[in-house]
């Protein structure tokens, strides 16, 4: 079993001088950065030095988490996959949130490859103030021709800044690629030792420094077997690919494999399975030709199940927005903090220039309830005020279902912030969802409320009918 | 001045020189202060704080050299198998006339002996249950919804039938919003009709479903569980701030179901859950609703919840060894679920995904009984159930994926 780190067993690993040179007031204080996952061993400059080296090496080794962390790519643009340290979300941060790649087939014609290089480049979503993006570029070999591989990997490495996945199953492939199609020092991901090729592929990976992916599809012992080959040859960076299946019982192997290779890494130490887990939702598109609208949809939602069991890293084939969207939010909602309430200040808030006559809206501090309403009074050019309450960080619904959205906050929310003088009427508009608090809000605060729409998209047409 | 290191610090010598060092250098510095580092006990318990979780990894250790290796090396893998020291209790929903009412089939969840789907170390006993959504008047319902039901939402039995009969609904979940004093302030007595009138429409159990009204629905609820005496129905529910107690005695006296619902709360949750027990109910009387948020919209709380919970019963947490009920169907309060944008693409599809992927996150968080609202996401949900337990034959091949995908 693994045991516990403790403060002191990093201190013991540091050259103790306290010199400040890594900006911390001393060796204990950087110790805890550590272990908060702040700062690297490398942070501290001293340590770097000949003399510290085996302190170096072991305070790296003690620090590891379970999971090692892969770097894929280089400068600029990397990617970093693994590095888990628990089973259930609740008990730590996740870090890395998983990888996204999308494929590219280098059967394409070139125009198509390098709109779709930067189709995945340019596609982003802005949520409660984060930028959800696509990361990387999987390029596949369906032609079966090295020439063509290695042309359309530096078509795609020209086309776009992502990191990237070489895939093929045929050794000479991968080092056409290597060799050149100009990305043999951007280290991409090779995809994939197999128990047919590994001998081969693993001599690509160590010759160009490349992490690389160990395919055993529904095989674990295969898996195992494999790893501690490549291990014993000298590599170090490792993604899992234990077989996406889509469909029936295999589909409930592929989860059951997942689940027990992280709990073999994490719970019982298992150094061998200690690598990132990948998965490759695009499968469902393999075949004869598919409806674009029925396999993007089963897509998302296979990506959706194997990012609720681990999965570090994720290719996929859609490019549909729609089956995207939910699957960039889940990725987010699974990698935030669960220590941290999702939360904004609460207060009264102006937004454009209001003035005495302007309306006034109640909403709750939840973060993306807030910035919603706050970006759809902005956008439509009203000129108001908003009143942002203490629900602990909670929706609209949910929180007058549980009673943090209640009249004696408000009223406590009118006086910390004085929007009775803001103002010369006493209007109040609440969220349509909170349409049940109207009577008690007008009891507690002697003003009349107004019941807005359920959505803030809606305020605009809902202020020109009810606001004079 | 106390300085803790953990328990489980054992090379002992060396802390005892480490301390010795630390004790000079916090001399060194003055006083009992390491410039930001105050070795306080709070303090020093803060600063451990994160390390819990943070495990140790024996040194990684590669052969020294690296010589040519011409076949795999051999190993074994078993699987790391767990057991648990506790069970969910099952829950019967719904009575056939063999057992005091007049449903045609029950449906059972809970019982539980480990974590969803974990099925290679143990197989639990009920599969997940999925249940319609039908109000008792017509609702502003996503446009992709609406298309469904426009023509039977003037009639929650008409309503519950469509669920049933077109679209394969396992149990109804009948929400009598229209009691809502805001709303119609339709009567107990005049509720309890419409729940009648479903129960006979269709055959399969219910779930009956108040206004949201602390004060009104207990009563409502009340009046209910006497018109569906025996039928095993699920009362929606009790509340630490509501007249829960009236709620759980109709539940006892006429052989319902609770369900007890807390705001995200797992305190609270257990705390009600013990409320219930000490009004007589027994935990196959029992369902936890813990709040279920949309996807983006606090479904990342939904899911530790669900699977705190179900970790808690499972290690024997008897106060939270009850089957969990999500509501899905919230994913529809999301706009992303049901909001026209030109951004996100077709709502027609990206409605029905986001309660797909919202109900998936709770499956495998630890839900037992969800709710639903879009026909497709039933169909898509109760085909991947059959693939997760393992009842559909394939012969997948995967080999070849990277050759054999279309464009
Ligand atoms: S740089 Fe290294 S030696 Fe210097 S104070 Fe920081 S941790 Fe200590």
């Amino acid at each position: 079993m693994p045991e516990k780190v403790t403060l002191l067993s990093v201190y013991r690993f540091l050259p103790q001088t306290n010199c400040g040179e890594c900006g911390e007031p001393n060796c204990m204080a950087f110790a805890s950065k550590l272990l908060e996952r702040k700062f690297t061993p490398e942070n501290c400059p001293p340590l770097k030095k000949p003399k510290y080296k085996e302190q170096m090496a072991k305070l790296i080794e003690l620090i590891a988490p379970p999971i090692k962390e892969v770097t894929i790519g280089t400068g600029n643009s990397i990617v970093k996959i693994g590095g888990k340290e628990v089973m259930y979300r609740h008990e730590l941060t996740y870090h890395n949130p998983t990888a996204i790649a999308i494929d590219v087939s280098d059967t394409m014609d070139d125009g198509k490859i390098v709109e779709t290089c930067k189709a995945i480049e340019t596609i982003s979503l802005v949520r409660i103030g984060e930028t959800l993006k696509l990361n990387m570029v999987a390029v596949r070999c369906a032609s079966k021709d090295p020439d063509r591989f290695s042309y359309v990997t530096s078509l795609v490495a020209r086309s776009c800044n992502l990191p990237l996945i070489l895939c093929s199953f045929d050794p000479k492939n991968l080092k056409a690629a290597l060799e050149k199609g100009q990305v043999a020092n951007k280290r991409p991901l090779l995809y994939a030792a197999s128990e047919e090729n590994w001998r081969e592929v693993s001599e690509l990976a160590k010759q160009y420094d490349c992490p690389v992916v160990i395919f055993a599809p529904n095989n674990l012992t295969l898996l195992k077997s494999l790893i501690k080959t490549l291990q014993a040859i000298g590599i170090r960076d490792i993604v899992m690919d234990p077989g996406s299946y889509t469909e029936g019982k295999l589909l409930k192997d592929s989860i059951n494999n997942l689940v027990m290779i992280r709990r073999a890494a994490i719970q019982r130490g298992d150094k061998d399975l200690s690598y990132p887990i990948m998965a490759v939702p695009a499968i469902v598109w393999m075949g004869e030709k598919q409806d674009p609208i029925t396999a993007s949809y089963k897509e998302a939602y296979i990506a959706s199940l194997f990012m609720n069991r681990y999965a570090d890293l994720l290719i996929m084939h859609t490019l549909e927005i729609w089956a995207l969207l939910p699957v960039l939010t889940l990725r987010q909602n699974i990698y935030t903090d669960p220590r941290k309430p999702v939360s904004v200040e609460p207060g009264l808030r102006a937004i454009g220039k209001p003035d005495e006559k302007s309306p006034v809206f109640l909403t709750t501090n939840f973060a993306l309830t807030y910035f919603t309403v706050a970006n759809d009074l902005e956008s439509a050019g009203i000129n108001c005020y908003l009143l942002v309450l203490n629900t602990e960080g909670l929706a609209v619904e949910v929180s007058v279902a549980g009673g943090q959205f209640n009249s004696s906050n408000v009223k406590d929310l009118f006086l910390s912030s004085g929007v009775e003088k803001m103002v010369k009427h006493n209007k109040l508009i609440i969220p349509g969802m909170a349409a049940r608090l109207k009577g008690e809000i007008e009891d507690s605060t002697n003003w009349e409320v107004i019941v807005g729409p359920r959505d803030s998209s809606q305020i605009k047409g809902f202020l020109t009918k009810y606001w004079a | 001045m106390a300085i803790f290191f953990g328990d489980d610090y054992e090379e002992k010598e060396e802390a005892k020189a480490l301390i010795k060092s630390l004790a000079k250098l916090i001399e060194k510095l003055g006083d009992l202060e390491i410039e930001n580092v105050e070795i306080r006990a709070e303090e020093l318990t803060f600063i451990l704080q994160p390390m819990v979780g943070v495990m140790a990894q024996a040194p990684q250790l590669l052969p020294k050299v690296e010589k040519a290796i011409e076949t795999l090396l051999k190993t074994e893998f078993s699987p790391p198998i767990e057991t648990y020291p506790g069970q969910i209790a099952e829950v019967q929903i719904g009575a056939t006339r063999s057992d005091g009412g007049s449903r045609k089939k029950v449906v059972r969840i809970g019982g539980e002996k480990t974590m969803p789907f974990y099925s290679f170390e143990a197989l639990n006993p009920n599969r997940l249950a999925f249940a319609m959504d039908v109000f008792d008047m017509p609702v502003v319902l996503a446009k992709s919804v609406k298309q469904h039901f426009e023509d039977v939402m003037h009639d929650p039995a008409d309503w519950a039938k469509r669920c049933v009969e077109d679209f394969g609904a396992e149990i109804i979940s009948l929400n009598l919003i229209s009691t809502d004093p805001l709303i119609k302030d339709t009567s107990a007595k005049d509720a309890a009709k419409t729940v009648e009138r479903v129960l006979q429409a269709v055959d399969v159990p219910l779930i009956i479903g108040g206004s949201g009204n602390k004060a009104k629905d207990p009563f409502v609820l009340e009046a209910a569980a006497e018109v569906a005496s025996g039928e095993r129905c699920i009362l929606n529910s009790a509340n630490i701030d509501n007249d829960y107690k009236r709620i759980a005695r109709a539940a006892k006296k006429y052989g319902h179901i609770v369900v007890a619902f807390t705001p995200m709360d797992i305190n609270n949750q257990k705390k009600l859950n013990r409320l219930l027990l000490d009004e007589g109910l027994s935990k196959e009387q029992i369902i936890i609703d813990p709040t279920t948020a949309a996807l983006g919209y606090g479904l990342d709380y939904t899911l530790s919840l669900m699977e705190r919970i179900k970790l808690a019963g499972l290690l024997g947490d008897s106060d939270l060894q009850m089957p969990i009920l999500a509501s899905t169907s919230n994913s529809w309060g999301a706009r992303e679920a049901w909001m026209k944008s030109e951004e996100w693409g077709p709502r027609e599809y990206r409605g029905p995904l986001w309660e797909t992927v919202t109900t998936i996150t709770a499956m495998m968080a630890g839900g037992d009984l969800f709710m639903l609202s879009h026909p497709a996401t039933v169909r898509v949900i109760k085909g991947l159930m059959e693939n997760l337990y393992g009842e559909v034959d394939t012969d997948q091949r995967i080999q070849d994926w990277i050759t054999d995908i279309g464009m």
